[in-house]
């Protein structure tokens, strides 16, 4: 039996395999390479990084929950210079292709930070651009990019004008919204190649023994396998939507609790054509190997030899 | 980064010491690569876990050319899901171990005089450094504090790896009523004592590093913030601490810890078990802005 073609289209550039770290869960790299080679994944997804260093949030910046976790780690990070400097040259000489995520206060913010990073000699390791819009909006009173359409489109348009056109650029979108299809057809009609889905849910956990919330920041975003299934749907929402001619064809990647090689297939038959592993990484550091590992046998065993054709499939089996 | 290794690790022994489980795993290829202070991250839960994190114990001690060809030892102390489900462990069964992470403790390059402080089953860590800085020429004297007797571990071994050993509990179970902070001045001004290492509850390190740097020692201390990962990838276990440059920053306790100098740490962020980002924090203003 030949092996199966893992090989997968972001929208203009072909990785060899649909799996990927999820941001914020795998750092910039360099931790997560003594467990698996950052160069065997399909790409590398780094931590959101924004203009300026970031201390992040008072801790305790995490509680677990079943089956997952929140966090406030509130975008820690050394902000794009250093990111440009230290991280990107790295990934590069250790021979990853990279996705970079990257966020703003501001529409304008979002845009310098996409100029520095185009700026950088090390930008050819850049498969793509993923632009976290799950974050708060200064304008408009800390509501965060993906609730609003609207906020959603400019950050979209100004980050594509400074890119260079061939970049494949992905929408981060958040499940907290009314409807997920709204926010997919206004990003992808201003500039956006793809989408990623989902981001974290809102959450709060009380602790018990002090009747108060757990998060030194009360509010924290949920992820981890009880997630699963609300990725699942929006994959399947969008997908749909473009199924019908609702929504421009575009490539989806999924993210949202994928431990295992099945997990990750849900996510594929559903619509995604690359598949991100996050919390899972923090239960087993070489989560994303063996979840593509997992993949790859299960396509197989299903008698598909090309990765591609699984995409969407159970929208032809309802 | 240094080594680590990920071993799917069985348990060979399992007892009960006090309020503690000792439990012994087989682990070569950590207890080859681990020095004292390091700590491992456990899975818990078995195949398909709802407690999804790992949990994060200190190395008690390695024995790498033991009966299994190399075993690790942890004290836990059972409080939650996790801690009960590894405590509830029979011999042969397994789990996934990663280490050793984070950094050691540091050795003193000159024979110097060592006061090794330990807080319930923060002392878990100390023998196996105790026996590395006497074997280097050290003097140790120990003291190890607890809420009770019962929590109170490793005071019989102490009186082996160490020249003297004074216990306090805060009920006065055995030893002296009161803190270790109470009782450590006259061990340090009795020995003289360069360094002063500490394990323990977050409060005991603040007032072990106060009276070492009152009577001219150095304070390392090891530190327990809660971690998602243990690994250094999503930024849960950060605290506050002053760098060589003096700048402070939010650094991970899990890679650039567990252990730190206790003059570096910004104790005053600290408070009713949260840790707040002090304002002069690199990357503070950046939070204040959005
Ligand atoms: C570097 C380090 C060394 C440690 N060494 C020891 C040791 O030698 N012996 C021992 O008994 N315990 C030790 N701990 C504490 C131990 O990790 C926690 O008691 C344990 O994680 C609690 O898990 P649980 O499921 O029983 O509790 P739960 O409260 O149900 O845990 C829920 C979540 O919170 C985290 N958490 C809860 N309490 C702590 C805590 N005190 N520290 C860190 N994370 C916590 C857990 O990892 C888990 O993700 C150490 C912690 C750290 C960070
Ligand atoms: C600790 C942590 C930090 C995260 N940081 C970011 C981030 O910086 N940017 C981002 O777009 N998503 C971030 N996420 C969200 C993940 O990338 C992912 O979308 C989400 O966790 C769902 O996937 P999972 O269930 O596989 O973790 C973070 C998630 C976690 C758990
Ligand atoms: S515990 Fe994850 S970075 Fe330290």
């Amino acid at each position: 039996m030949a092996p199966v073609d893992l090989s997968t289209d972001l929208g203009g550039v072909v990785l060899p395999n649909p799996v990927m770290t999820a941001s914020g869960c795998a750092a910039n790299g360099r931790e997560l390479h003594r467990f698996v080679d950052v160069a065997s994944l399909g790409a590398f997804v780094t931590k959101t990084v924004m203009s300026q260093p970031r201390s992040g949030r008072p801790t305790p910046r995490m509680a677990e929950t079943p089956s997952g976790m929140l966090n406030s780690i509130g975008l820690q990070g050394p902000g794009i210079r250093a990111f440009c400097e230290e991280d990107l040259p790295w990934l590069r000489e250790h021979g990853a292709r990279v996705l970079v995520s990257i966020a703003g206060g501001t529409a304008g913010e979002f845009a310098d930070v996409a100029a520095h990073l185009a700026a950088s000699p090390a930008y050819d390791c850049v498969a793509g651009v993923e632009v976290n819009i799950s974050c708060p909006n200064v304008a408009n009173r800390g509501q965060v990019f993906a609730c609003n359409p609207e906020a959603s489109a400019k950050v979209l348009t100004l980050v594509r004008e400074r890119l260079p056109s061939g970049t494949p650029l992905f929408a981060k979108l958040s499940p907290d919204v009314t409807d997920i299809v709204e926010i997919a057809a206004s990003v992808l009609g201003s500039g956006a190649t793809g989408l990623t889905m989902i981001n974290t849910l809102l959450g709060v956990v009380i602790d018990t023994e002090r009747l108060r919330p757990q998060l030194a920041a009360v509010t924290g975003g949920l992820s981890g396998p009880a997630v699963r299934a609300v990725a699942v749907r929006a994959v399947w929402q969008v997908h749909a939507a473009m199924r019908a001619g609702t929504l421009p064809e575009a490539p989806i990647i999924g993210v949202g609790g994928v431990r295992t090689g099945a997990d990750a297939l849900e996510l594929v038959a559903a619509g995604a054509c690359a598949v991100q592993v996050g919390t899972a990484t923090f239960h087993d550091p070489t989560a994303p190997r063996l979840a593509l590992d997992g993949l790859a046998g299960l396509v197989a065993a299903h008698g598909f030899d090309r990765f591609a054709d699984v995409v969407g499939i159970a929208h032809e089996r309802t | 980064m240094s080594d680590v290794a990920q071993e799917c690790a069985e348990l060979v022994a399992s007892r009960r010491v006090g309020a503690y489980h000792h439990l012994t795993f087989v682990a070569p290829g950590i207890a080859k690569l681990a020095r004292p202070g390091q700590f491992v991250a456990v899975a818990v839960g078995g195949e398909e876990p709802a407690t999804l994190l790992r949990r994060c114990f200190s190395l008690h001690k390695v024995s790498p050319a033991g009966a299994h060809r190399g075993t690790v030892d942890l004290v836990v102390s059972a409080v939650g899901a996790g801690t009960r489900w590894l405590t509830a462990l029979r011999t042969h069964d397994r789990t996934d171990v990663v280490g050793p992470l984070g950094r050691p403790f540091p050795l003193p390059k000159e024979p110097v005089a060592t006061v090794l402080v330990g807080g319930g089953y923060g002392s878990a860590p100390l023998f196996w450094l105790a026996d590395t800085l006497r074997s280097r020429g050290c003097r140790v004297d120990m003291v190890l504090g607890a809420a009770t007797e019962e929590r109170l571990f490793g005071a019989v071994e102490a009186r082996r790896s160490a020249d003297s050993v004074v216990v306090t509990t805060d009920d006065g179970s055995v030893g002296h009523r009161g803190w270790v902070s109470d009782v450590l001045p006259a061990v340090i001004t009795h020995s003289r004592a360069a360094v002063v290492y500490a394990c323990g509850p977050m409060g005991m390190l603040r007032s072990v590093t106060e009276v070492a740097a009152e009577h001219g020692a150095v304070a390392q201390v090891a530190v327990e913030e809660s971690m998602a990962c243990g690994v250094g990838v999503c930024m849960t276990c950060v605290m506050p601490v002053r760098g060589n440059d003096g700048a402070t920053r939010m650094v991970r306790s899990c890679v650039e810890g567990p252990v730190f100098r206790g003059d570096r740490v910004r104790w005053d962020a600290f408070a009713d078990g949260r840790c707040l980002v002090p304002e002069d924090a690199v990357g503070a203003a950046a939070m204040r802005a959005h």
